[in-house]
């Protein structure tokens, strides 16, 4: 079917690319012959427009695409402000280069590559850019030409690895000869295929311009070879090749980003593993949601330019912040190691029905952890690999967090509050080597594949262990690293924690801890609430359940739910006070309001001195029933996020103080953290000039000695994320609100729920506060338009759908005082799981934008 | 343009009579073009209409600027009626402002000349479109903004505004319509009534024009749209309409597409029975009615250097002070 056709330059009116940049170049080939490529080339353009290019991007498609996969960053390369030439070749075999009716392997590319841009007299520093098959060509040209490579970029690509096996899975089936050639150039299935796995689909026109070039079954025979040339055992031509190149790369001392999309059915998440395993210095992106076409399922293009200023340019982002980490450190296990000896009741799990609830004394924790930190080592579990937690809290937890930390293991907590598709995506997303887990978890984790050396917690009978795969349990490990001892602690400033978030406000991201900043947390927590030994702490809120043992209290997990924290009734919070004879308590603001609902007389609970809820803001009528049934508690209400657990601080009195504002008052900055406001422009958008002038509303920023050091795998995330200087970094929380003449800080919502009317920016709590004022229940404000000219639109709960009746909709706008377009009803307001609080804004402003245009609106 | 005399066609009309007392009460020089005369004090009625060319030609004579308000406003009709005055009657004027050397030229349009059916959500002025443009009235005022932006050049300035349903207390249009259906309790409410609909206040509608007319250095080539700013569903702003007038408002919803049934059969009805009257229903009513138009106004507020002075709420409240 192979048949020799030369170069051609690709057909006028291809959607997205400009024939101005497509070149026909003949240069010398690895066959002898001198071959004919099409490329984009931006150089020419570059140069009659005077612009010194800062370096050269060279971008190779994979297989079966071509350069047009790179047409926008082609075109983003003519608009930067010091822009990079883009060279994006088209493969010999590929897209509208030389047909040279012979098959080309990857060592052939690699040399054909090399002498092109010989030919080409590329000078100064060059970035290869890599999708797909195309990936491996653009890292064997790194690996050739590692003098001239200031970076390389890849996306969705695969390296063979020692420890895996060199062939995503599908392709390996594809490759049975007779799927090869019917599939590939027989006929158009592969290629139809790639181009259908794109999200959101790609328009009929941009799917015939990646057609075009492969008409017929001769044009695409180089479709065909370049599938047979991946090799499927050593004894492949390729193999050594292949080989080559993975050992080369991991030589290259030049900075790195890997680019992926997790929905690849080929290039799994295990080759970015493997990628990683090579280039451990790679910054990461993962794009949830985008597939293995991720340059057409993402904009790239700014993405690349940002790294490539950011790497390549001199503007270097925060890496450590040295003066947040200059407090004196003292180990999160330290407590647990000065009462290693004490016989007293360090930890109480309250169980359900007759079962009468575990007690564990300080000397029985400090050795668990211990054996099981030496049972962990025993089985293979090595300092910096990870370790996800899928344990409710608990003995079980506390044993297995502690003895991971201890061991330098990093632990990854997802809240199983995320649903399953949730914590899939976060599972998948952090890549554990290990998980420890219940029954159920790992019965899950096993159905639906994740990632990780299964490690049982809790007893299961051999049917129900095989089942669910676990290949140890912690009653075994503990029994194993009896009385062994342990390896020097781990680092400061190495990986602790991947937390993650509630994914209440797009997928859950993961947040990296150092052990430094972990320790922060906990004497965060110390100072702030005086919390320590002689304390008895109840703790009905996962983040903080964890840190009890580490400040020295006596702590009891009660009877619960996680995922659902209204299943925490007022009786078994008495029982669990009892236990631990408690004078603090940490609830979420759901479970305080079931324990408010269920508590029908207050003196079980006189003894508590401190109330905390943490995770979303409480309300007035559940603040004064929390103060009716713990009578003698200051009730404090902080203010944080899983990248900053603890941001400000407010009790009760406080807030009744504080009066009504524009927003929620959540108080003063805690000792340590410094808070400063980014002032929005009349477009919503922060601009750079901080404030901490009161009156200023816009994004709130955040640094403290306990802040996160950075988001894990999301390096775009966190590059966004990042404000100040490496001598000061800053955290830019999402969150906007103002501070006040007293100091106080106020928050008035979501930066991305902002409302942009053409009069200026509306936030929403506020207006929502007012609305409530008027006895609806529950309120939301929400815009719809396009931002610039947004309408503001109140939706209130307890309503059927649609327009209020007028008598309502007149007092809203009287007590909202912005102009307010509309106030529509609904039954009940769209929330989050985890907290049942977050009104998913965005979810409905679609709704309410719908229905105010007359359109059927979609549903929850 | 800072003008002396100004030309109002159209003045008989609810917001031309408006515009005309407006200039005066600014020490404007006003003439008046119009079939009956405007009922303006002080004003100088020129009788005829613009395609009666001695008025026209007698109406333009000695005035610094025009706006034309003057067109057949009405659901249905014979379509060489429209073509006469809004097209050709547009065309005509403007040829003869020009040679009367007039150098402003406000021609007031309508957001109907770029409504194509579907909901408009905070878009601005869009090009009219009078192959797209829905029923006659619609169509002829498409046609007749691109002559008029067409016809501007140095010499003579020429903007279009359009002002969206424009209501006040007095208003024989919208606001009595409405009031007097309820009333006789044939307002029904099409769809959900939820669809968000801009609108104009009558003070805010005069007070734009004469913006438009005063920045014409900026706004000349230009169509904007007008509106108070302040949308609302346009079931609420019917039943505030009612409310004002003392009238129970409507209850009774029409499903759309019943709504656009009746329409279509109200039209075919009207065009062969005899009369001057209405239908209680079209097609383009129904979709009026049924979508959402509301519109980015920010363009037009800064080249016309000009906010809303009412809007709608304190509009409501002059309604029901009105009544």
């Amino acid at each position: 079917m192979s048949a020799a056709a030369p170069a051609a330059l690709p057909p006028e009116g291809l959607p997205g690319l400009d024939r101005a940049w497509s070149r026909l170049v003949t240069a010398p080939s690895s066959d002898g012959a001198r071959r004919t490529w099409h490329l984009l080339d931006t150089g020419p353009a570059l140069e009659a427009a005077g612009v010194r290019p800062v370096g050269t991007v060279l971008a190779v498609h994979g297989n079966p695409t071509w350069s047009y996969l790179w047409r926008e960053v082609v075109a983003a390369s003519l608009e930067a402000e010091r822009p990079w030439r883009v060279v994006a070749v088209d493969q010999l075999e590929m897209g509208w280069s030389e047909r040279t009716g012979a098959p080309r392997t990857v060592a052939d590319r690699v040399r054909d590559l090399g002498l092109l841009t010989d030919a080409l007299g590329l000078d100064g520093p060059v970035v290869p850019l890599g999708h797909d098959w195309g990936g491996i060509v653009a890292m064997g040209w790194a690996v050739d030409h590692a003098a001239d490579t200031a970076g390389v970029v890849l996306a969705n690509t695969a390296l063979p690895d020692p420890t895996e096996d060199v062939l995503p899975g599908l392709l390996r089936f594809a490759l049975t000869p007779a799927v090869t050639r019917a599939g590939t150039s027989g006929t158009t299935a592969f290629l139809e295929t790639t181009l259908r796995i794109a999200h959101p689909p790609l328009p009929p026109e941009v799917r015939a311009a990646y057609r075009a070039p492969y008409r017929g079954a001769a044009r695409r025979a180089g479709i065909e070879q370049f599938v047979r040339d991946i090799p499927a055992d050593p004894s492949h031509p390729s193999a050594a090749e292949l080989a080559r190149i993975a050992e080369g790369v991991g030589r290259l001392a030049v900075p790195v980003l890997l680019l992926w999309g997790p929905r690849d059915p080929v290039f799994q998440e295990r080759y970015l593993a493997g990628l990683m395993r090579r280039m451990p210095h790679a910054d990461v992106h993962r794009f949830e949601g985008a597939g293995h076409l991720l340059p057409e399922d993402v904009a790239l293009a700014p993405v690349i330019r940002t790294w490539l200023e950011t790497r390549l340019g001199g503007d270097r982002p925060a890496e450590l912040a040295a003066y947040l980490d200059a407090a004196p450190y003292e180990p999160l296990w330290s407590v647990l190691d000065a009462r290693r000896d004490e016989s007293s009741t360090a930890l109480v799990e309250m169980r359900g029905g007759t079962r009468p609830p575990r007690v564990v004394s300080w000397r029985l924790l400090a050795r668990r952890i211990e054996s099981i930190a030496a049972g962990l080592l025993a089985v293979g579990v090595r300092r910096g690999q990870r370790v996800s937690l899928l344990v409710p809290p608990g003995a079980d937890l506390t044993a297995a967090l502690y003895a991971c930390l201890r061991i330098g293991a990093v632990v990854v907590v997802a809240d199983a509050g995320l649903g399953l598709q949730g914590m899939t995506r976060a599972v998948n997303g952090a890549r554990p080597d290990w998980i420890i887990g219940v029954p159920a978890a790992l019965g899950i984790a096993r159905a639906l594949g994740w990632p990780g050396v299964r490690i049982l917690a809790g007893g299961a009978s051999p049917a129900l262990r095989n089942a669910i795969g676990a290949r140890h349990t912690l009653a075994e490990l503990a029994a194993t690293g009896d009385g062994v001892g342990l390896p020097p602690e781990p680092a400061p400033d190495d990986l602790a924690a991947v937390l993650f978030t509630s994914g209440s406000t797009g997928p859950a991201k993961g947040v990296r801890y150092t052990y430094r900043r972990l320790a922060g947390v906990r004497d965060a927590l110390r100072r702030e609430c005086g919390l320590g030994q002689g304390s008895g702490l109840v703790a009905g809120f996962a983040p903080f359940a964890l840190l009890g043992p580490a400040l020295g209290c006596r702590t009891a997990t009660p009877e619960m739910d996680v995922t659902r924290p209204a299943t925490l009734t007022a009786e078994r919070l008495a029982a669990s006070i009892a236990a631990v004879d408690a004078d603090s308590v940490f609830l979420s603001p759901a479970a305080m309001a079931n324990v408010v609902a269920t508590a029908d007389e207050a003196a079980a609970f006189e003894r508590i001195r401190l109330v905390l809820s943490a995770g979303a803001p409480l309300g007035g009528p559940l603040l004064d029933g929390a103060a009716r049934v713990f009578p003698q508690a200051t009730i404090r209400t902080p203010y944080g996020m899983t990248e900053c657990l603890l941001v400000t601080d407010v009790t009760l009195t406080d807030i009744r103080e504080a009066g009504s504002g524009n927003g929620v008052c959540v108080g003063r900055p805690i000792t340590g953290v410094r808070v400063r406001i980014a002032p929005l422009d009349a477009d919503g958008v922060p601009h750079g000039s901080r404030v901490v002038a009161p009156g200023t509303t816009g994004e709130i920023e955040v640094s403290a000695p306990h802040m996160l050091t950075g988001y894990d795998r999301l390096w775009l995330t966190d590059r966004r994320a990042r404000a100040g200087t490496s001598a000061q970094p800053w955290h830019r929380t999402g969150d906007v609100g103002h501070l006040d003449e007293q100091g106080r800080l106020w928050v008035e919502g979501r930066l991305q729920h902002v409302i942009v009317t053409a009069d200026g920016v509306v936030t929403p709590v506020g207006v929502e506060q007012r609305a409530e004022s008027v006895g609806v229940r529950r309120a939301a404000a929400v815009g719809v338009g396009p931002r610039g000219t947004q309408q503001l639109v109140v939706v209130v709960e307890d309503r059927p759908s649609g327009l209020v009746e007028p008598a309502l909709a007149d007092s809203v706008r009287a007590a909202v005082g912005e102009p307010v377009a509309a106030v529509l009803g609904v039954p009940r307001l769209p929330t989050d799981i985890r907290h049942n609080s977050k009104i998913d804004r965005a979810l409905l402003a679609r709704w309410a934008e719908a229905v105010l245009a007359g359109e059927r609106p979609p549903r929850w | 343009m800072t003008p002396t005399s100004v030309l109002v066609t159209g003045a008989s009309g609810y917001l031309g009579g408006a515009v005309a007392a407006a200039l005066l009460a600014d020490g404007v020089r006003v003439r008046t073009l119009q079939r009956r005369p405007s009922g303006v004090p002080g004003a100088e009625d020129v009788l005829g209409t613009v395609t009666d060319a001695d008025a026209r030609r007698a109406a333009v004579q000695g005035v610094d600027a025009v706006v034309h308000l003057a067109a057949k406003v009405t659901f249905t009709g014979d379509p060489a009626e429209f073509a006469a005055i809004n097209v050709q009657g547009t065309r005509d004027l403007l040829h003869d402002a020009k040679d009367a050397g007039v150098r402003g030229f406000v021609h007031v349009s309508s957001p109907s000349v770029a409504h194509t059916g579907r909901s408009i959500m905070g878009e601005g002025a869009a090009p009219a479109e009078p192959q797209r443009a829905r029923g006659e009235y619609a169509r002829t005022k498409a046609a007749a903004e691109l002559i008029a932006l067409a016809a501007d050049e140095p010499g003579l300035a020429v903007t279009a505004v359009r002002p969206h349903l424009v209501w006040g207390p007095g208003d024989p249009q919208l606001v009595a319509r409405v009031q007097d259906r309820a009333r006789r309790g044939r307002l029904p409410i099409v769809g959900t009534g939820a669809a968000l609909v801009d609108t104009c206040y009558i003070d805010d509608a005069v007070t734009g024009l004469l913006a438009a007319l005063r920045r014409l250095e900026v706004t000349h080539g230009n169509a904007y749209v007008l509106t108070s700013g302040e949308p609302r569903p346009i079931g609420e702003l019917f039943a505030d309409f009612c409310r004002a007038a003392g009238v129970r408002p409507p209850s009774r919803h029409v499903p759309v597409p019943v709504a656009k049934a009746v329409g279509a059969a109200a039209e075919l009805v009207w065009r062969i029975r005899p009369g001057d009257d209405e239908p209680p229903m079209t097609r383009f009513l129904a979709e009026q009615l049924s979508t959402a138009h509301w519109f980015d106004q920010r363009r037009t507020r800064r080249d016309l250097d000009w906010t809303p002075p009412v809007g709608v709420r304190r509009g409501l409240e002059r309604l029901a002070a009105h009544a």
